[in-house]
């Protein structure tokens, strides 16, 4: 019997968390989840999902000045299942150059850049940026996408992309002008850059598998 | 295959249930918000944008509690617009659960809003709404108008457009105000300017009358996304249809 499940949602004042929680609530009515900044309730947590919107320097100002970076590095550490989203994701690797640059927590390896201004497809058309909507993910095997289909469409919203230091940590990639990457996994993190609170059936699938994860990268 | 067009339905609210105004005159009644948004979300709908019609003092609490409880059962994005004047105003809705909000008048009266609504929330959150008439024919252009396309205001959609674009739109939701309601299509050679001179996704809205319109638009006009009302909400086409008569046409959606 696995122990009472619990999700703390990392409350850093950036942005709504409430539709996470209720997406969380809604995959697994009874699961509790407590949207905190405190660390010992991040600690004391089964599991934790750091989420973020909003532009790199506000969310890293924030992280920081709660002491909250330390709270995730040991979080990363610890094993505990983490899931981190949009600037949650960016959040984890090394140097986003929004805001003119941006240093990041560096537990991840990987940098955030600029999908620019004259983006363009592959048959030449414009591309508008901020890349907003559902767009297809490449899904590398992880336990995380359990259930769903390859190639689902997951809601976008960000003008900004992680592109990995290392090819081996990417679980799912996507194309919008370039390739970016649209997960990142190393052991018990799970990061991606898409909403999947926001993204229907595949996105409460994927948070479904957030809650049953071990946290472990080959688990069957 | 990348990024999909998006379908999006629209819900007039007035107090408290979904009405659709033919050209802002004629309202009929078309149920409750939350399960008219649930049922568009079975079907497939991209995004739900609410727009609050009356938007008077009372009534925004009512449009806070509706809020709420789209976003525990609704799991896409969720924008809402209507009365939207100050940075309270958005970090309500915002708390309430809804992804953007859509802001129209009160980027007209101080354009500066927009900007440190930017700022504060991200632009991602942000969508400029955009009621546009038609005053000269060759070469074509394009006015604001406000009060349901009473009130002109002398200032250029394309213009305008671009500006709030700069200031910090993350999006443009674009009604034409001669079509909304015809059921005539999209007035495609705005929405096609529009398109052309921003470089953030576009919303077309006003006039969809059949599956078609929805194609054009996308197709002929460049939007991003397509918005309608009435022929989704009295069953004319589930948003499963719209979406296989698209891709048929060769429009790429999420199916």
């Amino acid at each position: 019997m696995m122990r009472h499940n619990s999700v703390a949602v990392i409350d850093y004042g950036m942005g709504n968390l409430h539709s996470v929680a209720k997406a969380l609530e809604h995959v697994q009515p009874g699961v509790e989840v407590r949207v905190t900044s405190d660390s010992e309730q991040i600690r004391s947590a089964t599991r934790v999902l750091l989420p973020g919107v909003g532009a790199i320097r506000d969310c890293m100002a924030e992280i920081r000045r709660l002491q909250l970076d330390r709270v995730v590095a040991e979080v990363v550490a610890s094993g505990q299942p983490m899931l981190g989203v949009c600037v949650g994701l960016q959040a984890l690797v090394d140097h986003s150059e929004e805001n003119g640059g941006v240093d990041c927590l560096g537990l991840l390896p990987g940098r955030v850049r600029f999908f620019g201004d004259k983006l363009r497809g592959a048959d030449q058309q414009r591309l508008k940026v901020p890349h907003m909507g559902w767009n297809e993910v490449h899904q590398n095997p992880h336990p995380m996408w359990r259930g769903i289909p390859q190639d689902s469409r997951f809601y976008f919203v960000h003008s900004y992309y992680v592109q990995e230091d290392d090819p081996g940590l990417v679980a799912g990639s996507c194309t919008y002008g370039v390739e970016f990457t649209a997960a990142l996994a190393r052991g018990n993190v799970f990061a991606v850059q898409f909403h999947p609170e926001k993204s229907h059936t595949a996105g409460l699938q994927l948070l479904q598998n957030f809650l049953n994860w071990d946290g472990s990268s080959t688990s069957a | 295959m990348g990024l999909a067009k998006r379908i999006i339905p629209c819900l007039d609210v007035d107090k408290g249930r979904v009405v659709k105004g033919v050209q802002f005159v004629d309202i009929r009644d078309a149920g409750d918000p939350v399960e008219v948004a649930k049922r568009y979300n079975e079907e497939g709908a991209d995004e739900i944008t609410f727009l609050d019609i009356t938007a008077s003092h009372e009534q925004r609490e009512t449009m806070v509690h509706t809020v709420e409880r789209m976003a525990a059962e609704v799991f896409i994005p969720l924008t809402v617009g209507g009365g939207i004047r100050s940075v309270e105003d958005i970090r309500t809705m915002l708390n309430a659960g809804a992804d953007k909000v859509s802001i129209n008048t009160a980027a007209i009266h101080n354009p500066e809003f927009v900007r440190e609504a930017a700022e504060r929330f991200g632009r991602q959150c942000i969508v400029v709404a955009i009621d546009a008439k038609r005053v000269a024919d060759k070469p074509p252009r394009w006015e604001i108008f406000t009060h349901g396309g009473r009130e002109p205001t002398g200032i250029d959609a394309v213009a305008w457009a671009r500006q709030m674009a700069e200031y910090g739109a993350g999006e443009i939701l674009l009604t034409s105000m001669d079509r909304d309601g015809t059921r005539d299509g999209f007035d495609l050679e705005l929405t096609r300017a529009i398109t052309d001179a921003v470089n953030i996704p576009v919303i077309a809205s006003g006039g969809v009358g059949n599956l078609q319109h929805l194609v054009d638009g996308v197709l002929q006009g460049g939007a991003d996304a397509v918005l309608a009302a009435s022929i989704f909400h009295f069953a004319e086409h589930s948003i499963q249809d719209a979406k296989a008569f698209m891709a048929q046409q060769g429009v790429e959606v999420r199916l």
